[in-house]
């Protein structure tokens, strides 16, 4: 690490409730589900029935095209239901805990000294392998594929975002055994991104085999695909993959211990939260435990993930599966007599536009409204105000709207996923749904790809 | 509050599909939404949002042209009992400005307004906001007895022709307020130009004191009278005859201190448009054959509609460069056409409206050959990462 990259473009929002840094003990939840819907362009199918009787880390079900590719259930019990929504697709798989934690076995021992094969297959096996993204287009990584790179974002600026020096306190040596599994997936290197202030130093200086690179500056500065496009861009026909911190950690414990250890510190923030702060809980948790008694009065909206990129979810709804935070914020189902013409000196804004500008370090109360109806592009070079990687916005969607697929991938379309376009949709004026016309866009040139 | 909400969401069935009223469905939205920011909730992607909405964006420029508003209503009286050689208060002058002003606005709102509307119902969308500046900057750019059905017609023009032909606002490749002065000045030239328009009354055969010209500064330039120009600081100030928001710099100045401050304007185009006529003015003095090209390149800056049509109408977004870089060549090439068409074409003294004109037509090129360079970069990379 000789110098810090420094980011200038972005916008860190300045909402409320921040996660205290305390640990909060809360009761076990007693469901647990793998959400389908978390993994991008995945066709489930399912290998449990309901009321079967399932270890952690027995398969819940598989990607129907890579049938390799496991999705297994974090505790051991019994399949409570399979939830369906419309055209039956998948939306919930719920595992009832038995309490007893009994582990499915897997092969354990030092990476460096295991074939890639052998690390792949374990990693298929025990259903860890989908914590592996691949970058470009947010899939699941191929375990056919080899990437140029693979690359972790130790701090995240997200707002309301959990603080990874907290999360990973002492975790050095299991997050150490992760990386080795990544080394050995790539022919490249193992880069690792972190904050110059925030990420912990003594932490990081332990690590070996991998490179790291700092990166300072407002949100999207942690997003892991800003990293990216800053050291090793991803140009077409490229792969990189990505992972994220408490992910590698279980990666690593898979090595060292021969099971699927899916404990996972979530941190519960967000202004309605009564008591925030960060709870050890496994993956696919229920929030219930978590939330119930703990949030305030009114109309609330559950976000599994943070406010920009999040999922919304019900207040007894379950922890998705790359997420280390659940934010709880107002709806905003209001009417606002003349809200548009008001001087504002209570609404937080990108713009100067609102008189909330005299108070540049008071932080906000901010909820779901959209505060505005859909328009078509008017401004112009406000998108690029928060982006900080070389690309046209603006032009980009156009391509999108306009199904131009050359265009797409000639301005960028390898490079962005939802998250990092998720700033740009905040601050939109014309109310653009910004992330999912971005999907659609992949979709179409993953289509056309074949 | 509650009362007036109770009403709209007891008539607004009448509005919906198979009401009474359906007809007036887009019409009854851009009302309600006028009184009340909708209680509509994110569905996808952010669950925030920022509260800025086109809304919130049009008034701020709408904002921002007040001050030139104000200015031009007390000039228009000013300028008329100057003519007269009557000392008046500010408060008579400014009284006489805005009745005088008053019915332009009404029309120039009520007509842009009444098609938005039709078309939005026909079309089936919401109603846009952009009119809400359209229709503002409109009478801030002619002269004050223009009388009422021209500018009817022109607003009419702007907004059908110039603007929803090609999708409505957001699509649009020319100005509309622009368009609705270019409509004017080519098809009653009469009533744009001269020395008989700029102040009220004169061509209604006002009886003036002796000496007085109701030419503005940049029509004695254009006719070679440099030494009848009015100082720098009439100029400044506006106290000088011409388009109703165009004289004062002042408080266009304070206009563009919003729009920069807010965000809402590119300060880019505006800074690279003065650039540009400035370094214009320059080259014109240095190869000075007339009185014209010798004025320096500073006080063209000044003169007639320069300072309003770099403030306020270059930086269209929607017409203008799309694109960061795009938008510094393209106010430069503005500043550069307007001096150049003002100074070296004696039929067209006001330079500035054809130069934006122009120029909206060449933004998309320019932003072509940006978004090229962008590719070009990507595609660099790839050779670069092969290799």
């Amino acid at each position: 690490m000789n110098r810090v990259i420094k980011l200038r473009k972005g916008l860190d929002i300045r909402i409320q409730g921040v996660a205290e840094k305390n640990p909060v003990s809360a009761s076990p939840s007693e469901t647990y589900a793998l959400k389908p819907i978390d993994f991008q362009g995945l066709t489930p199918k399912l290998s449990v029935r309901p009321d079967d009787v399932v270890k952690a880390g027995s398969p819940l079900f598989f990607d129907k095209y890579r049938p390799d590719i496991l999705f297994t259930s974090p505790v051991s019990g019994r399949v409570k239901t399979v939830l369906r929504g419309e055209r039956r697709r998948i939306l919930e798989v719920v595992v009832e805990a038995d309490g007893k934690q009994d582990f499915l076995e897997f092969k354990k021992g030092d990476p460096l000294q295991m074939k890639r094969a052998e690390i792949i297959e374990n990693l298929l096996k025990s259903g860890v392998w989908p914590f592996i993204r691949q970058r470009p287009f947010d899939f699941v990584a191929n375990p056919a594929d080899t990437p140029k790179a693979v690359f972790i974002s130790l701090f995240d600026t997200s707002p309301l975002a959990p603080d990874y020096s907290v999360i990973l306190k002492r975790k050095e040596k299991t997050f150490q055994t992760g990386i080795n599994v990544l080394k050995q997936l790539t022919d490249g290197k193992v880069h690792l991104g972190i904050h110059p202030e925030k990420s912990d130093g003594s932490f990081v200086n332990t690590l070996k085999n991998i490179e790291i690179h700092a990166f300072s500056g407002p949100h999207p500065a942690g997003n892991v695909g800003v990293h990216i496009h800053h050291i090793d861009p991803v140009n077409k026909g490229e792969l990189v993959w990505v992972v994220n911190p408490q992910d590698v950690l279980i990666i690593g414990r898979l090595f060292e211990e021969g099971r699927l250890d899916a404990r996972r510190v979530v941190a519960l923030a967000g202004s309605e939260v009564k008591k925030t702060g960060y709870f050890e809980t496994m993956l696919g948790a229920s929030v219930e435990p978590l939330v119930k008694d703990n949030v305030k009065e009114g109309a609330l909206r559950y976000i599994s993930g943070n406010v920009l990129t999040g999922k919304k979810i019900d207040p007894a709804g379950y922890i998705g599966f790359y997420d280390s935070l659940i934010s709880v914020i107002p709806e905003g189902n209001y009417f606002e007599l003349f809200g548009w013409v008001l001087p504002g000196f209570n609404k937080f804004s990108f713009s100067r536009t609102f008189f909330s500008w005299l108070r540049p370090r008071k932080t906000y109360r901010l909820d779901t409204n959209l505060h505005g109806g859909h328009r078509p592009f008017v401004l112009t070079g406000e998108y690029e105000k928060v982006m900080p990687m070389d690309i046209l916005v603006m032009q980009l969607f156009k391509a999108i709207l306009t199904d131009d697929i050359d265009m797409m991938e000639n301005l960028g379309l390898y490079e962005v996923v939802e998250e990092d376009i998720a700033l740009c949709e905040f601050i939109d004026p014309s109310k653009t749904e910004m992330q999912k016309i971005l999907r659609d866009g992949i979709d179409a040139l993953v289509k056309e790809l074949g | 509050m509650k009362a007036l909400r109770k009403f709209v969401d007891k008539i607004k069935p009448h509005f919906e599909k198979g009401g009474k009223f359906e007809a007036f469905h887009s019409t009854f939205e851009a009302f309600e939404t006028f009184l009340f920011v909708p209680d509509k909730v994110t569905t996808s992607g952010s669950h925030i949002r920022d509260p800025l909405d086109m809304k919130r964006t049009m008034i701020v420029v709408v904002v921002s042209l007040i001050p030139a508003l104000l200015f031009g209503m007390w000039n228009i009286g000013y300028q008329h009992f100057l003519a007269l050689g009557e000392q008046v208060s500010l408060w008579q002058a400014f009284w006489f400005g805005f009745v005088k002003m008053l019915p332009i606005i009404v029309v120039s709102y009520g007509v842009g307004l009444g098609i938005e509307f039709l078309f939005a119902q026909l079309r089936g969308h919401e109603v846009n906001e952009g009119f809400l500046v359209t229709g503002f900057l409109i009478p801030l750019i002619v002269p004050v007895d223009i009388p009422l059905w021209m500018l009817a017609l022109a607003v009419a023009f702007a907004v059908i022709i110039g603007k929803e032909v090609f999708g409505g606002t957001g699509m649009n490749i020319f100005n509309p307020a622009l368009t609705a002065r270019a409509f004017l000045f080519f098809a009653y030239p009469a009533w744009m130009s001269g020395d008989q328009v700029w102040v009220a009354g004169l061509k209604h055969g006002l009886q003036t004191v002796d000496g007085f010209s109701g030419a503005t500064p940049l029509a004695e330039a254009a006719a070679g009278k440099i030494d009848q120009l009015p100082s720098v600081w009439h100029m400044v100030l506006g106290t000088i005859p011409g388009s109703i928001g165009e004289t004062s710099v002042l408080a266009i100045l304070l206009g563009a201190f919003i729009l920069i401050y807010t965000g809402i304007g590119s300060w880019k185009i505006m800074l690279s448009a003065f650039s540009g006529g400035l370094l214009m003015g320059l080259i014109l003095n240095l190869f000075a054959v007339n009185p014209y090209m010798e004025i320096p390149a500073w006080e063209q800056l000044f003169l007639g509609g320069f300072a309003f049509g770099m403030v306020f109408m270059a930086t269209d977004p929607v017409t203008s460069s799309q694109t960061e870089t795009g938008k510094w060549i393209y106010g430069f090439l503005v500043g550069i056409m307007a001096i150049l068409i003002r100074v070296l074409n004696p039929a067209y003294p006001e330079g500035v409206m054809l130069a934006i004109l122009l120029m909206n037509v060449f933004a998309p090129l320019i932003d072509h050959y940006v978004v090229e360079a962008n590719i070009k970069r990507r595609l660099k990379r790839t050779k670069v990462s092969i290799q």
